[in-house]
């Protein structure tokens, strides 16, 4: 997996770094248990102030996304379900808005809408296994 | 915070009438780069080389390591590394002879670290110095300043100039001396996404006062951007809004750039009475230009007015 972050963006990033990650995992490019680089040489790799990345692995140690292990780094764990029920239906809408937002302004309708997600979700899916 | 590096206290300095440092309480933490901004003129220089003892201040007091900085010892100055633009290079010596030249002056000299670096930015040691392009004396003076193992380094503008390649050489070079949090770093920098690469804080520095002075991420979370549609632009309303750092004309729309958004700048905004109002998340570099325009802008914070414009 290759991280690529931008400066300059409206993201900051951390953030960018903790989201390239949670798709990674996501998508299975990264598997349970797979080891991260350490911190400091992903701050190398990208050049970036070693806080930066430290941050964004913590935030994703918070989220459950990755685990930190004493002396050996961080690995990928497994998922476990940390949020409430309701609590993800939130999260699941605040980002499905924006996204329905774009897609109409772009002209689709909602069945095209709904053909393309089902698509890319089976083509995830597929890539993941 | 942890007791500061480097501290001034109502640091003040004239130019014959000009006061170019003003009433400067500057706090710089151990372990952690702090990047220095502002407009050319804004006093960056000068207060480095207040910080430096190179200059006294008029009023107001400037230490390093808990101690006055114009009283520094030898055994101090080896523990600071120093780099100015344009550092002062022996153009005939090679960049060995550099090296053993000034590694005579210091008791811990890493011989190591000054090949390291040096190759780091493609230079060939036995290569005079004169024939070096820019961005590899730069390559030079870094490691010149970094072979003594400094705890303190301070950079005034070190990208100045520099070709892209040389640039990534010496931001990759600082991140590594930073990344163990037991060194500190001061900088000075136009180069603002070299910033948000490197700064674990900013300091913005305007008309010789310190108008900011936190952490990155504080600073970008204190900022917000709204784009609103006005037909008519009332300069007073838009003028109270609290927190106001930048209203910018653009087309149709005022951007409008406020520090620490609450309910009374929502309220603010409202009675704009505006057609729409879309908040805008801001890229560090936009509301680093923000701040720093505001004493371009002083008297007249909508910019200038274009021929045409409706209002």
């Amino acid at each position: 997996m290759r991280i690529q972050i931008s400066t300059g963006s409206s993201s900051p990033i951390y953030r960018q770094i903790a989201n390239q990650t949670r798709y990674a995992v996501a998508t299975g490019r990264l598997a349970v248990g797979d080891p991260l680089p350490s911190v400091r040489a992903l701050a190398a790799e990208l050049v970036l102030n070693a806080n930066t990345v430290a941050k964004a692995y913590s935030a994703l140690v918070r989220d459950g996304v990755l685990e930190s292990q004493q002396g050996r780094g961080y690995f990928v764990a497994a998922q476990r379900e940390i949020y409430t029920r309701r609590e993800r239906q939130r999260r699941l809408k605040k980002i499905m808005d924006p996204f329905l937002a774009e897609a109409l302004t772009l002209g689709f309708d909602a069945d095209q809408i709904q053909a393309e997600v089902q698509k890319q979700l089976g083509k995830l899916v597929r890539s993941g296994q | 915070m942890m007791n500061p590096i480097i501290q001034t206290k109502r640091l003040t300095r004239y130019f014959d009438r000009q006061a170019v440092v003003r009433d400067l309480d500057l706090s710089v933490p151990p372990g952690q780069v702090t990047a220095l901004l502002g407009l050319n003129g804004a006093g960056k220089t000068t207060t480095i080389r207040i910080i430096m003892g190179l200059l006294r201040p008029t009023r107001g007091s400037c230490q390093i390591f808990g101690k006055d900085s114009s009283e520094l010892s030898p055994d101090d100055r080896m523990r600071i590394g120093y780099m100015v633009e344009g550092h002062f290079l022996y153009s005939r010596m090679s960049v060995r002879e550099c090296a053993r030249f000034q590694g005579a002056g210091y008791s811990r000299w890493n011989d190591t670290q000054f090949d390291r670096i040096v190759k780091h930015f493609g230079i060939s040691q036995s290569t005079r110095v004169g024939h070096l392009s820019r961005g590899q004396r730069a390559g030079v003076s870094l490691a010149l300043v970094l072979a003594p193992d400094p705890e303190l380094l301070v950079l005034d503008d070190p990208a100045l100039g520099l070709d892209p390649v040389s640039r990534r050489a010496l931001n990759e070079t600082l991140v590594e001396f930073a990344a163990d949090g037991q060194r500190t770093v001061l900088l000075s920098s136009h180069l603002l996404d070299d910033v948000e690469r490197i700064a674990d804080r900013v300091m913005l520095m305007i008309d010789g006062r310190l108008q900011v002075d936190t952490t990155l991420d504080d600073f970008r979370r204190r900022v917000a951007g709204f784009a609103v549609e006005v037909d008519v632009v009332d300069s007073d309303r838009v003028a109270a809004i609290p927190g106001l750092i930048e209203a910018r004309r653009l087309g149709p729309r005022l951007h409008l750039t406020v520090a620490d958004a609450d309910e009374e700048t929502s309220a603010a905004i409202e009675r704009l009475q505006a057609t729409a109002v879309e908040p805008i998340e801001l890229p560090f570099s936009d509301s680093v230009l923000a701040w720093l325009s505001r004493s371009r802008n002083q008297h007249s914070f909508l910019g200038r007015h274009h021929a045409g414009e409706s209002t």
